[in-house]
């Protein structure tokens, strides 16, 4: 490095110049994904291309996966179906009576001429591994564009939600856990239908629920739902469980911490909502369009 | 002191190209495995890309680190360029230190190498807390220590096919 090569061994630019070259580059491209998101179409040509590899990947972990679920024991399928059965009954029970209530709803509104919210198809999805960063809470799905995922749709689990799909490539989906810190969920204390607003704590494992007055109505041990206020989940479905209350005089605001009802980190299957859509109405195409095969079909409901 | 370095001690064939090219997808794919927990995972990818900096500097350059590096972030989904920044970094931190590196016996290039990956690691964190992340803990420097300890590994690994024996012997299968 301490004087120039010769002309006749030619080695391109200097490596300084390639190395700010790139760095330049490097930190273009970072401005443009993280200020504006422009870097998308190219992001997902490039995922496009690794995506055979990533699959031949991840085939070998999936089928050992798959493998140790056939070989589970029967005396384990026997008592969970044993389970299962009994927490069907309960649930036909919430069931009927829900149904009852739904169809009382949905005739009040009716009478009040309030625009229906359309809940279209759901998309059933698996969760192909757990995403790498360090940095944020994530989650690849085995669903992308292709299968008419949109980002913005919820994500919800058998327990309650997990998060909301935000990036989607043609073939997977990544989506943001509710525990991710840049995730915000708008809830509302299902005991006294106090409303705020849950963020991820960025630890992994909790929410909290910011900007609360220090005399808020927040027990330990209260269940947080859904508001659907922001028209993205629909109301009522639950997202977490007060753990932790810390009321200081010293500030305005109580630090309020949940923790996800959903399992986050221990299921494999989920099931994507439609983006609840609060235009007036369902145009014929736009319905027509957005089904495809490989959705879960909702049962018709009255008068459809 | 230089003979005891394994690239020293004797002239070795010279690279093929397909086979660095075989390293470098192999280590993408086992970065692209699905790990649970990223904390204590090697990236091998930024190991065997150091390991050619250092051992092929010609050959193995910046602007190659960079487009995998744009690879690790589209299969990651982090930052957009992140990985990139890093890896190019790297690469003309390794290329640099080439000479320096290979004068040294095999722990303490490790020694070397365990800098240069956690400095890579480092531009990756001031990188994301820039953009409003959080500091992830120490334990995500870990993955940087196990690579650094497996640099003996990969010489061995990676230098094999380079490797002619000191008596020809036709019987010999390699």
């Amino acid at each position: 490095m301490e004087h120039a090569p010769p002309q006749f061994f030619h080695r391109g630019p200097a490596p300084v110049t390639r190395l700010t070259f790139f760095v330049l580059l490097s930190v273009l491209l970072m401005v443009l994904d993280a200020r504006f998101r422009y870097a998308e179409p190219m992001r997902q040509l490039v995922a496009l291309a690794v995506y055979p590899l990533q699959q031949l990947a991840i085939a070998p972990v999936s089928a050992l996966a798959h493998t140790r679920e056939f070989f589970s024991t029967q005396a384990r399928l026997r008592s969970e179906n044993a389970e299962l059965r009994g927490e069907k009954l309960k649930d036909a029970e919430a069931l009927l009576a829900l149904e009852t209530v739904r169809t009382e709803n949905e005739q009040l509104k009716r009478l009040l001429a309030a625009r229906e919210r359309l809940a279209g198809d759901s998309i059933f999805a698996e969760i192909v591994y757990a995403g790498r960063d360090p940095f944020s809470r994530k989650v690849i799905i085995d669903k992308g564009g292709q299968h008419g995922l949109v980002a913005g749709a919820p994500v919800i689990d058998a327990a309650g939600v997990i998060g909301q799909v935000t990036r989607v490539q043609p073939l997977l989906a990544e989506v943001t856990l509710v525990t991710d810190k840049d995730h915000a969920i708008p809830v509302q204390v299902v005991r006294n239908g106090l409303r705020g607003v849950a963020y991820g704590s960025g630890d992994g494992t909790t929410m909290e629920l910011r900007h609360m007055a220090a005399n808020a109505e927040v027990e330990k041990g209260d269940l947080l739902a859904t508001s659907g206020i922001d028209g993205v989940y629909p109301r009522g479905l639950p997202v977490a469980r007060v753990v932790r209350i810390e009321r200081d005089a010293a500030y305005a605001f109580a630090k309020i911490v949940a923790q996800p009802v959903a399992g986050t980190d221990q299921h494999r299957q989920v099931l994507v909502l439609a983006r609840m859509d609060d235009t007036p109405a369902w145009s014929e195409e736009s319905g027509r369009g957005a089904r495809k095969s490989g959705r879960v079909k909702r049962p018709p409901r009255k008068g459809e | 002191m230089a003979l005891e370095s394994p690239g020293q001690q004797y002239l070795l064939l010279p690279v093929k190209a397909g086979f660095m090219f075989a390293s470098l997808l192999a280590a993408l794919g086992f970065n692209l495995l699905p790990w649970q927990d990223v904390r204590g995972v090697p990236d091998l990818l930024a190991l065997v890309i150091t390991f050619w900096c250092v051992h092929q500097p010609r050959r193995m350059g910046i602007g190659v680190a960079w487009a995998l590096g744009l690879v690790m972030d589209a299969a990651d989904g982090t930052l957009f360029g992140q990985h990139a920044l890093a890896y190019a970094a790297l690469a003309y931190a390794a290329q640099g230190l080439h000479r320096r590196i290979l004068r040294f016996p095999l722990w303490q290039q490790a020694l070397h190498v365990l800098v240069l990956l956690a400095a890579s690691q480092l531009l990756m964190l001031a990188v994301r807390i820039a953009a409003g992340g959080t500091y992830p803990g120490a334990s995500f420097f870990v993955g940087s220590l196990v690579a650094a300890v497996l640099w003996p590994v990969a010489t061995a690994l990676l230098l094999a096919p380079q490797r002619r024996p000191a008596e020809i012997d036709e019987t010999r299968p390699i």
